[in-house]
């Protein structure tokens, strides 16, 4: 083996933007809890930004080709997890999402089984020698996404289960998935909306609550739909060049709902305008089109699966976040990535970073 | 190498840019989705947050206290608190009612009303839903805070009358302003603002009122209040002092205790009120909070009518006292001689109909002084029938009969002084000179309050000074109307009215008093005609309302006083003349100093309730 893989390799431009989107991120827990009981998160989330880059460079040591080498025993290894989460973990935040490993730090086994998930489609799409998928190939894929797609929702998590599917969705268009099967699938799916609604009873009682408060918000101003409300008022009371930093009315009395986390792009919409949501997509926008240079720069077919399952499931957190912080998708649970505060939820971002500066980094190798 | 492993270099460039594009595409939409928000509707939201985060507490001024002559408290403010209803989210509301209706004992159906009457409002305006919070409701709110956020407290300034009933009909009542009024003054009130109703309270509201002040204040989402923005002290009313004097209003109110009618004093030369009564009365601190749907329609549907002020709005026949007006108009009048004399048998017959004297045995031959002193019916009837209905309707109306007397209270009655052109005017028909005759003695279509009656008898006394009765102190320049009487008229029928009291056999010699030139007349109305109160017998066939009027001194009086008490059997010179006595005997030892120590605010203001120190009065006069 000649070049060895280096720290150098990493790429330093998408680097430098996470560091940008952490910085404001952080800043905007700051202004957002700094008046409140909540005062200090901002280190918390920097000490958890820091044990993500740790983690970053850890998992950037180990060649994807082993990792993805051990991607059946991975999948059971995570789905495994997943059952003993239903049936001993413990109940908080009113889900069961979160195991005790070693008393030391709780870990959010669904923010592991997103790795996981990345990992064994681009194993299986690599497998796929054609540049046609088989309807036999979609089916697999079907099942093994569905297996902790269903056990995610058990828990119940409809957002991070949901963030599993654009994983083998995206894998499947680059391995060649064919126009007719997409031009099905969006048939299908058409069909499916309204059997789906009039399966809405089935939903557990938060999760038809928030349905019916998204198409009627007006009905329910203490409930999910006053929080998206609130979350619009605050977006949009912050005008074009926003209230100033620690100056929004809705961040600071807290109308905005979990305005540090998941509504954050709502707090910071507020105090910085439009210009500063504007920069900040913007930011967004360059990570993702800097990994999609990095997956058509990877090596082989396996790596550009593997960024591009980062890419997937990063640019689905920002879509869903910022539509529903404007109101366009009901209230899902899922935290903009970099931004929101939350300690697995960040260090799964470095996490998977990792996994694109693994490839980055083994593009010269032989 | 294992299967999936080759070395395949072929990277699907072209759907890799296409989702390169995608994602820009999508980035460009979630940016109009802000514009839209940040930009387009910005104003909007701006509101919005505003009304979220800023709230406008008003600071109710206290309303102007009541003062009596002395400037003893009658009616003062107090602060306390009120319970609100946030209806901002009609949800939650409906799900906390019945805790609510639990916890603060308020029925189901009353707050399921007031939330229908504010149905129209904006949501984000609260309903009072009990306006006198006890110390128990305040806790339950307080304790309650969490898990009924719909709850909240403001303070309020409340009206107390810690006389209660005392005079109550004079005072009136404070209510909610009413949808009509708002119209009417759109800059001033706003929905739930406390105005006078009824009473002093009414007719002063404008002087009493204070200017309520407002704090805005920024709350955080669960309403707690962060810091204030800007604070506009409320200016509280001024008070006013009447021209009541608290001893003879006590005197006054305790005479009519157990009775039902009416009770004037005032100063004869300047028509101060020194008291008023009307019975039956009302607590007007059952007003002062939002009166229950119940009692209200109790108060308002009673037939003894509680609400009513008797002494200016009971339009009754003045029955005997009214001779007083036909003496004043005969010599006046001169249509007949001053010494005219008449027979009375007992009973006469005048246009075909047998009329009685109230002494079936007659008086024998009467003239104008012993008519007076005697009350003799049928010398009145005959000089009525000598001077005819208009000659009598031009005197009475001089003295101030059948016309307001300008009390300075709202829905003062004008009473009734008939004449040819009123039943002309009314009924259509020529006067019927039968009924002269009973107009003559007071019956009839003659009806009178018993302000005027006060004030008819004290502009006879003074040589005809019609006073403008007010209750304000300073009230400028109170009207006085002058209908002026030759000194010889005077003086005639203010020694009838003299010896009513004084000359043994006079209708109201039981009443003297030592050393006062007490003079007065007496009334007895009866309810019903002669005949139908003798068809139905009984009790009920000879219900009369008793007057009596008093004054002292002889001439120009200082106080007069007129009592009314309605549906007893009794002569008016035993129910209404003791009331009387009472209060005048009161007013002249009071002011040679001599009043006993009265009965004042401290030793009847109810348990618990403060106020400022009673001033002696009276006695400590030199």
């Amino acid at each position: 083996m000649k070049n060895r893989p280096r720290v150098q390799d990493f790429d330093w431009t998408l680097l430098a933007i996470v560091g940008a989107i952490s910085t404001i991120g952080v800043l905007e827990i700051y202004s957002s809890t700094h008046a409140s009981g909540m005062a200090g998160m901002q280190w918390k989330q920097l000490t958890w930004i820091a044990i993500g880059i740790a983690g970053m460079f850890l998992i950037s040591r180990i060649d994807y080709h082993t990792l993805l080498d051990q991607a059946p025993a991975l999948y059971m290894v995570g789905v495994a997890s997943l059952i003993v989460v239903l049936v001993l973990g413990y109940s908080r935040l009113g889900a069961k999402r979160w195991i005790s490993i070693g008393g030391l730090a709780n870990l959010q086994v669904s923010e592991i089984m997103k790795l996981i998930i990345i990992i064994v489609l681009a194993r299986y799409f690599a497998e796929v020698h054609t540049d046609r998928l088989t309807l036999a190939d979609l089916f697999k894929i079907g099942i093994l996404t569905l297996i902790p797609v269903g056990l995610i929702l058990k828990q119940p998590d409809l957002g991070t289960a949901m963030v599993l599917v654009p994983v083998a969705l995206v894998g499947a268009f680059f391995a060649g998935i064919e126009w007719k099967h997409i031009a099905v699938g969006v048939v299908l799916i058409t069909l499916l909306v309204p059997l789906g609604w009039n399966m809405r009873r089935h939903l557990k009682p938060y999760q038809q609550q928030r349905i019916q408060t998204f198409l009627h918000p007006e009905e329910d101003q203490r409930g999910a739909g006053y929080q998206i409300l609130q979350s619009e008022i605050a977006v949009g009371s912050g005008g074009f060049w926003g209230k100033g930093f620690g100056k929004g009315s809705q961040n600071q009395l807290g109308f905005v709902p979990v305005r540090y986390s998941d509504f954050i792009l709502a707090a910071l919409a507020e105090e910085q305008g439009f210009i500063g949501v504007c920069i900040v997509l913007l930011l967004y926008l360059g990570l993702i089109l800097r990994l999609v240079d990095n997956a058509q720069k990877a090596k082989d077919r396996a790596g550009m699966y593997v960024v591009m399952g980062v890419t997937a499931i990063l640019g689905f957190h920002v879509l869903v976040n910022a539509s529903m912080v404007i109101g366009y998708v009901p209230v899902t649970g899922i935290p903009l990535p970099l931004m929101s505060y939350g300690g697995s939820a960040t260090a799964f971002v470095f996490l998977a970073l990792g996994l694109v500066m693994n490839v980055r980094m083994r593009r010269f190798v032989n | 190498m294992p299967s999936w492993n080759v070395n395949d270099q072929r990277v699907p460039q072209g759907r890799l840019a296409l989702f390169s594009y995608l994602s820009a595409a999508f980035v460009v939409l979630l940016l109009i989705g802000f514009w839209k928000l940040q930009v387009v509707q910005s104003g909007h939201f701006s509101d919005l947050a505003d009304r979220n985060g800023i709230r406008s507490i008003a600071i109710i001024a206290p309303r102007g206290a009541m003062l009596d002559r002395e400037g003893r408290v009658l009616v003062d403010s107090y602060p306390s608190f009120s319970i609100l209803l946030l209806r901002d989210n009609p949800k939650l509301l409906e799900r906390s009612l019945p805790q609510i209706e639990d916890g603060l004992g308020i029925a189901h159906e009353d707050l399921q009303q007031q939330l229908d009457a504010a149905r129209g409002e904006p949501k984000f305006l609260p309903v009072i839903i009990k306006p006198a919070a006890s110390e128990a409701d305040i806790a339950f709110v307080e304790s309650h805070r969490a898990d009924l956020p719909v709850l909240d407290l403001i303070m309020v300034q409340r009206r107390r009358y810690p006389h209660e009933q005392m005079l109550a009909n004079t005072i009136g009542y404070v209510g909610e302003v009413s949808p009509s009024d708002m119209e009417k003054n759109p800059d001033r009130y706003r929905p739930g603002d406390i105005v006078g109703k009824a009473g002093l309270e009414k007719e002063y509201n404008d002087q009493i009122v204070g200017t309520d002040g407002m704090r805005r204040v920024v709350v955080n989402s669960v309403g707690k209040v962060m810091r204030t923005l800007d604070n506009v002290e409320a200016i509280p009313g001024k008070p006013i002092q009447l021209t009541i004097d608290e001893d003879l209003q006590q005197i006054a109110e305790t005479d009519m205790a157990d009775k039902e009618g009416a009770v004037v004093a005032m100063d004869g030369r300047t028509g101060e009120i020194l008291a008023m009564v009307s019975r039956p009365t009302f607590d007007p601190n059952d007003f002062a909070v939002r009166i229950p749907a119940k009692e209200w329609a109790t108060l308002n549907t009673d037939s003894q009518t509680p609400l009513l002020n008797r002494a200016i709005q009971a339009q009754l026949a003045p029955g005997s006292v009214f001779k007083i007006v036909m003496s004043t108009a005969m010599l006046e009048s001169k249509a007949l001689p001053a010494n005219f004399t008449a027979y009375c048998p007992g009973h006469a017959e005048f246009y075909g109909r047998e009329f009685h004297c109230w002494q079936p045995k007659g008086h024998g031959s009467v003239d104008l002084h012993s008519a007076i002193v005697h009350s003799c019916d049928v010398f009145f009837y005959t000089i009525g029938q000598k001077m005819g209905i208009d000659r009598i309707s031009f005197y009475g109306s001089g003295l101030g009969l059948g016309r307001r007397t300008g009390v300075d209270l709202p829905s003062e009655e004008p009473g009734n002084m008939p004449s040819e052109e009123w039943v002309q005017r009314v009924y259509h028909h020529k006067w019927y000179a039968g009924e002269t005759i009973s107009v003559s003695i007071g019956q009839g279509a003659v009806t009178v309050t018993p302000i005027q009656l006060a004030r008819t008898i004290a502009a006879v006394a003074s040589g005809g000074n019609l006073v403008q009765p007010h209750l304000f102190k300073n009230l400028t320049d109170p009207k006085i109307d002058r209908f002026p009487l030759a000194d010889d008229t005077v003086d005639q029928v203010t020694q009838g009215m003299y010896d009513v009291m004084n000359e043994p056999g006079g209708t109201g010699y039981a009443l003297r008093l030592q050393n006062i030139e007490f003079s007065g007349k007496s009334g007895t109305a009866q309810l019903m005609s002669y005949e139908a109160g003798t068809r139905i017998g009984g009790r009920a066939g000879k219900l009369t309302n008793g007057w009596f009027v008093g004054y002292e001194p002889r001439r120009n009086p200082e106080i007069v006083v007129a009592a009314v008490v309605q549906g007893s059997t009794e002569h008016g010179g035993t129910t209404a003349g003791p009331v009387v006595r009472d209060i005048v005997k009161a007013f002249y030892e009071k002011r040679n100093g001599r009043f006993p120590q009265p009965a004042t605010a401290e030793n009847i203001s109810p348990p618990g309730v403060a106020h400022s120190p009673a001033q002696p009065s009276g006695p400590e006069r030199p």
